[in-house]
């Protein structure tokens, strides 16, 4: 006979940790009573308060997932060179707090010398935030971590200075679901084909009225195939969102004809100057090219250096291409303007051009 | 030796063609670390991760995902975890079940290398080995559990003070800026508020029972570091009322420092309503009437310029991305809420328990608290949650004529009765 089962234990529901007990010291002392700050050198952050106290911050690009080992790594580095207190940005960078001046070059040198960029501040191009992908996903088209590890490649000197006209915020999503985000530059999986129904599994996996109701288009119905109960879409209708393949995974939406990856420009999340702003389509079906994109990364390239040429200190990339207009964006950056930038979806309207106000 | 396997340090792995191409260059390499899972790690790391790796080059191959959802959970929580189950564990299986465990940081993601440590000591001993910092949900992401370590990896990470985030439809794992610990542009105590509202919601995170999923962000001002009006159905961005403040000589020094021409260039000019000029004695003029609280000349000048004093919060709610009716960011609907006073967060508290119950009760399946406002109209959302409607909620006041108006005397009246109850507030306060 078995072992009686163990009586399980009740989670302690404890919910949002309470921050203060793995503070800086220096920052729980002067919490809401910071006065001004600097940046002495890119990835450096200087903050005083208002009682004269200062605090560094030594911010740092990680992979994100991260295996155990490079973690005790960093954590090496915060006990040897700095104050044992670590933050992580929204962005996966990791940031070391210390009071003492004299521990920021030691810690700079140190966490270079173990092949993790110090930057990520002011004008630069910080970390991209990303997606799972094929790592860990269950409908991905493709693979973040792949294309962020690319692109950072491409981009490491953008992170190290700041010398961009104001900071670029570039997201990647595996989907069109987009939990990356808005981005300066947002690189998502655009698919181009409607999705590949297996019938014979339809009845069994899928919750039908769900999935029909999941269309935004509304080009999902019940259908009998081959005497069984599944769905049929109107291929006319379907935009290829994908939509459905996360209800009802027999209506596979991946494939190497279909899944393709668009650029994005312009989205802000921030409300200086400018309010927020969407990210609005670039180019679309460049091909999921693993492991390197080299399309992708091209594309991105282009897109960096014109903005970095032309945009005026401050200038966020939205803020750039209001400016000098879509003609000369696309002109640039040697993109094509197709009959798909023009929107069709509700509310489209109010992304035309309802002027005489041209750019030539 | 089989076909698909290599030799590597002794033991058999599987072949990694293509993810070996993502080790070179210097941004640091993800598959560099999983690798060393597999080579360096526990003996459960080492299986799980070869397979993984297995899996993921497989996938790189032929750029298709093999993980499919299912149903776990640990004992008292309907969600939290993400299941992962392998399509193709008969090739690997080892990884054939990869759940992740979506864990709450603190608020802020403060962390002591203390911490991190006794994390990584768990997910050693239950886990893969793999931890992201952090996920788009906000989330600790432990990447990587079987069925049976999952209650092991949960309840030791629970003793440690750490709890489970959101899943499903449910209330999510909230964000906050760092904000109050370190940043002056900071205008309320995003920790408190943080963990007031999502701690009191907490039973609507572990046992899942809304329309949907339902987002809290909470950014310190209007840079909106966390990006709340984006992504979150109720964002809390802080603000201020009163004027900015100009601390004038350090102004001086700036323009000193970075010249007239360019603080014209880039702070007088590119003030969204025009509000601030620059005088012949290089101190600055803002006409704070005009001012639209948009940050960027504080972030242009940080030591000369400040928020005012009278600091709150303004609430934005229905943000999301594209499923299903397409992108929609919050709408201003708190312009102000002043957010200092025990009474005052308990207030914040009570408003948000409100607005989810609304979205509780009101809300179709899968759709978004946003979604819900454009399908019933922001005055029947306004009205639901006892807001009196106000010009900042509007880009400009409504276009279209299609609109019955016979209450208008009344609706006007309420106007002029709160305009008169405001003003005498303010007078008794004086």
């Amino acid at each position: 006979m078995k072992d009686q089962p163990n009586t399980p234990r009740t989670p302690d529901e404890v919910g949002v940790p309470d921050p203060f007990q793995y503070m800086h010291p220096v920052m729980k002392a002067n919490y809401g009573n910071w006065d001004w700050h600097e940046r002495p050198r890119p990835g450096v952050l200087r903050h005083v308060a208002k009682s004269g106290d200062v605090i560094y911050t030594v911010r740092a690009g990680t992979q994100r997932q991260m295996d155990v080992f490079t973690i005790r790594k960093l954590c090496d580095i915060g006990d040897k060179y700095a104050d044992g207190h670590v933050r992580f940005t929204t962005r996966s960078n990791i940031e070391y707090l210390v009071a003492d001046q004299g521990k920021v070059a030691p810690l700079i040198e140190a966490l270079e010398s173990e092949g993790f960029p110090v930057g990520g501040t002011g004008a630069s191009v910080s970390m991209v935030s990303h997606t799972q992908g094929w790592l860990h996903c269950d409908i991905p088209g493709t693979d973040a971590s792949g294309v962020v590890k690319g692109l950072m490649d491409m981009l490491h000197k953008e992170f190290v200075q700041e010398k961009m006209p104001n900071r670029l915020r570039i997201t990647t999503s595996c989907c069109q679901i987009n939990c990356g985000g808005q981005g300066d530059i947002a690189v998502n999986v655009q698919y181009t084909k409607p999705p590949k129904i297996n019938h014979d599994l339809v009845a069994n996996v899928c919750e039908r009225p769900a999935v029909v109701a999941r269309c935004p288009v509304a080009a999902i119905r019940p259908a009998m195939v081959n005497g069984k109960p599944s769905l049929e879409v109107d291929e006319k209708k379907c935009v290829c969102c994908g939509a459905c393949y996360p209800p009802c995974p027999p209506m596979q939406i991946n494939g190497d004809d279909s899944t393709k990856i668009a650029v994005w420009v312009g989205g802000k999340h921030s409300n200086a100057r400018s309010k927020p702003t969407f990210h609005k389509l670039a180019v679309a079906n460049l091909p999921n090219n693993a492991p390197h994109w080299p399309e992708v990364n091209d594309v991105v390239r282009r897109i960096v250096e014109a903005y970095k040429a032309d945009a005026k200190h401050w200038e966020r990339m939205g803020e750039w291409i209001d400016r000098i207009g879509w003609n000369r964006f696309f002109e640039m950056t040697n993109l094509a303007f197709t009959k798909h930038h023009l929107d069709t979806w509700t509310g489209a309207r109010k992304t035309m051009n309802m002027s005489a106000h041209l750019h030539f | 030796m089989k076909d698909d396997e290599t030799q590597n340090a002794g033991r058999q792995v599987h072949p990694t063609p293509l993810l070996d191409e993502l080790e070179d260059g210097p941004w640091p390499s993800f598959i560099t670390g999983i690798k060393r899972l597999r080579d360096e790690g526990s003996e459960g790391n080492q299986k799980m991760m070869n397979d993984l790796l297995g899996q993921l080059n497989h996938s790189y191959e032929n750029r298709m995902g093999y993980w499919k959802g299912g149903t776990v959970s640990v004992f008292g929580y309907g969600g939290g975890i993400i299941p992962r189950f392998s399509e193709v564990a008969d090739k690997f299986p080892e990884s054939k079940e990869f759940h992740t465990l979506r864990v709450m940081p603190p608020a802020g993601y403060h962390y002591t290398t203390d911490i991190l440590r006794k994390m990584c000591d768990i997910w050693e001993r239950h886990g893969s080995g793999l931890i992201a910092f952090h996920g788009q949900s906000g989330d600790i992401m432990f990447q990587g559990c079987t069925t049976e370590n999952t209650q092991k990896a949960f309840d030791e990470l629970n003793e440690i003070g750490f709890d489970l985030g959101g899943a499903g439809p449910a209330l999510r794992t909230a964000m906050s800026c760092v904000g109050h610990a370190r940043c002056e542009q900071s205008c309320y105590d995003e920790v408190r508020a943080h963990r007031t509202i999502i701690n009191k919601l907490l039973d609507e995170m572990h046992r899942p029972a809304l329309p949907y999923k339902f987002k809290f962000k909470f950014s310190g001002c209007a840079n909106d570091c966390v990006n709340a009006i984006h992504r979150a159905d109720f964002a809390v961005i802080g603000t201020w009322r009163d004027d900015i403040k100009i601390d004038q000589e350090k102004v001086k020094e700036h323009v000193a420092e970075k010249g007239r021409k360019y603080t014209i260039d880039t702070v007088v000019s590119m003030c969204p309503t025009r509000a601030i000029s620059l005088n012949d004695d290089d101190t600055i003029e803002i006409d704070n009437r005009s001012c639209v609280r948009c940050m960027h000349c504080i972030n242009v000048m940080t030591k000369a310029l400040s928020p005012g004093d009278d600091r709150g919060v303004s609430i934005m709610i229905g943000g999301k991305r594209a499923l299903k009716i397409g992108d929609l960011m919050g709408i201003m609907v708190v312009p102000f809420m002043r957010l200092k006073t025990d009474e005052d967060f308990d207030k914040l508290e009570d408003f948000a328990e409100r607005v989810v119950e609304f979205f509780a009760e009101n809300a179709l399946e899968h759709e978004r608290v946003g979604e819900t406002i454009d399908r019933i109209g922001l005055p029947a959302f306004l009205e639901a949650l006892d807001i009196e409607p106000d010009p900042n909620m509007v880009n400009h006041p409504r276009t279209s004529c299609y609109v019955r108006t016979d209450d208008f005397d009344e609706e006007a009246a309420k106007w002029f009765e709160r305009k008169a109850r405001e003003a005498g507030l303010q007078i008794s306060a004086e």
